[in-house]
């Protein structure tokens, strides 16, 4: 898993520099560019940062903190004139800001925030008002009442915990919903299939779903089977390509779709700003939608 | 007398007494538990990981150990998907090339380890990273989707018969021939006993290895395919982490990681207690944190009650 990553970095990296001609040195560390989400993330980063006439150099850190701390360290002494950080871990990532910002390079947090010490910007989706909006979704579907289960990302992940907060504020709104069960399957769509496979034996008259990403609700509908938005609404969370696909068939009901190009996008535009000296707000947040059979064709093309 | 017959033949079985602990424990806290359709479904959930633990009983009867074989499994059934569908080739022959995929990943660690010298906890780390790696990079880093043909079987024979259990159960009885009525098989003991002591009696111990981490390729891909066919789509991040449930699972049921003791059955039932052991969790709605508490302390309680069975008795 480590030593292609590696090299992939390496030739994403490389083929960043090439680009730029006299533009701004943008220097971006990616948690992982293992899944399709951070590479959409990238992608909308760098198509700004062409369409900016910056160079933007990218770098994987493979889920791993200690050598995210590394890669930006490693950005200062480039002497990039920003950097774009998307945090393995919110916590984490605090020494290595302060490092950055020691020698005056500005960070721009993206998709995640950093605890403790102050970004220049920070731009994120919000997870939590994504919550809420799939508990409302969800309830709509189910038409405001009867049994819910949620199917939980990888326990103490930010995600999850964002995720699971909205959703709960926004179910409370529903007194005839009955969350029956919270089980974690780790964001894994073989997971979610197993979890809702024994989920349906204590709770068979269950009639919706709430994954809190579209691999799980893909794994609950396998599970489901035919009964998958007929007599159950699941409804996911992120946009992903399958995950939209599935929202076009019928057999998912909803997901939240984040627009991670436009993250990629806006980290770009607020790190260009902030190279040049400019101010900028302390926090954007991207808006998340909701994305059903009805709209789900002005996603597909985004 | 059968009764007498029956609890010692338990005692001899620590991982069968902890398994029907196990069960008997679950049927009294939750009245879903103890269903054919519940109890199917824990044996389609236990059925990558067995299948997987088989492959692994035969490197750790050999007193190796391999950790490839998540990726391994995951880069098996992504060569099978993209073979048949962007590679066009009939499924029959994707099949082929997806197992013969496993068993050269375990060729390559096998050489790495009986030639190279490597140990093989560094020969098959490095092939943990180089599978995943190329399932990755043959993917995209996309699901790619299988083929009708092949995901099969993840349904089941008639209404009830769930194949991924049939495909454990085959691969069981395999397993165990191979260990116990072949010659290889019989080498992986002597060789996981004392290494020098099969070489001077004549064992080739190389060839063995050979075979030993080809056939842990090979099960690994059978895995593999199960899992695809199960989701209907191969996934690169598939079986990640599963080398260690396939190693807990194989200590689980009696085996010892410094080789020579190991058997097929044993590896079952460890599997199966940890397949339980989920299922029982989800049922019982037991907290996400705690969850991971808990398995470990039954990991821990099942192997720990088994070797101070072994220490008494001797």
């Amino acid at each position: 898993m480590r030593i292609p990553a590696i090299v992939m970095a390496l030739a994403l990296g490389l083929t960043a520099c090439g680009g730029g001609g006299d533009g701004l040195e943008i220097g971006m560390s990616v948690s992982t560019l293992n899944n399709p989400y951070f590479v959409q993330l990238r992608d909308g980063a760098q198509a700004q940062a062409d369409k900016l006439g910056a160079t933007l150099t990218v770098t994987d850190a493979q889920n791993d903190a200690s050598q995210q701390v590394n890669q930006v360290q490693n950005f200062t002494s480039q002497n990039m004139k920003a950097i774009i950080l998307n945090p393995v871990d919110s916590d984490a990532a605090a020494p290595a800001v302060t490092a950055a910002e020691r020698v005056d390079v500005p960070v721009i947090a993206v998709d995640r925030g950093v605890n403790g010490v102050e970004v220049a910007q920070t731009v994120a989706s919000d997870n939590v008002a994504g919550g809420k909006l799939a508990a409302q979704e969800l309830a709509r579907q189910m038409g405001e009442q009867g049994q819910a289960v949620v199917l939980q990302g990888t326990p103490g992940t930010s995600a999850s915990r964002d995720r699971g907060r909205g959703f709960e504020e926004g179910i409370k709104a529903f007194p005839n919903i009955q969350v029956v069960a919270r089980q974690p399957a780790d964001f894994d769509r073989a997971k979610g299939l197993d979890v809702m496979t024994n989920l349906l034996q204590s709770h068979p008259d269950v009639t919706g779903v709430f994954a809190e990403n579209d691999e799980m609700a893909l794994g609950a509908i396998r599970a489901l089977g035919s009964r998958a938005g007929k007599e159950v609404k699941v409804v996911g969370f992120d946009g992903t390509p399958h995950g939209l696909t599935a929202v076009k068939d019928g057999t998912l009901a909803a997901t939240i779709a984040q627009q991670p190009k436009l993250l990629g996008q806006r980290a770009v535009e607020a790190a260009v700003k902030v190279a040049r000296g400019e101010t900028v707000e302390k926090s954007v947040a991207v808006p998340v939608k909701v994305a059903t059979q009805q709209n789900v064709a002005e996603f597909e093309t985004s | 007398m059968p009764s007498k017959r029956s609890a010692a033949w338990l005692a001899e079985n620590g991982a069968v007494a902890a398994l029907v602990v196990l069960v008997v424990a679950l049927s009294l806290l939750s009245s879903d538990f103890l269903s054919l359709t519940n109890l199917l479904n824990v044996g389609v959930q236990a059925a990558v990981t067995a299948i997987l633990a088989f492959g692994s009983t035969f490197v750790i009867v050999t007193g190796g150990i391999d950790l490839s074989v998540g990726s391994v499994a995951a880069l098996s059934a992504i060569t099978l998907a993209w073979t048949a569908t962007e590679g066009g080739l009939p499924w029959p022959a994707a099949v082929v090339l997806s197992l013969a995929t496993g068993v050269a990943c375990g060729l390559v660690n096998a050489a790495l380890i009986a030639y190279g010298k490597l140990p093989p906890f560094i020969a098959t780390l490095a092939m943990l990273g180089i599978a995943r790696g190329l399932a990755l990079v043959i993917s995209q880093g996309s699901p790619i989707a299988m083929p009708e043909a092949v995901s099969h079987l993840g349904d089941t024979v008639g209404r009830f018969l769930p194949i991924p259990v049939l495909v454990m159960l085959v691969m069981g009885v395999v397993a165990a021939v191979i260990l116990n009525r072949t010659y290889p098989g019989r080498a992986m003991y002597a060789i996981g006993g004392n290494e020098e002591a099969a070489r001077l009696s004549g064992i080739k111990v190389s060839r063995i290895k050979l075979v030993t981490y080809a056939l842990s390729g090979a099960f690994a891909a059978v895995a593999g395919v199960v899992l695809a066919s199960r989701l209907a789509s191969a996934q690169p991040q598939a079986a990640a982490g599963y080398e260690l449930d396939a190693i807990a699972a194989v200590v689980i049921g009696g085996a010892s990681l410094s080789g020579g003791k190991g058997r097929a059955l044993g590896t079952l039932v460890g599997a199966l207690i940890l397949a339980v052991l989920r299922n029982g969790l989800n049922l019982l709605s037991v907290s996400a944190f705690w969850q991971q508490v808990v398995i470990g302390v039954v990991i821990a309680l099942a192997v720990l009650v088994d070797t101070l069975r072994r220490r008494g008795t001797n």
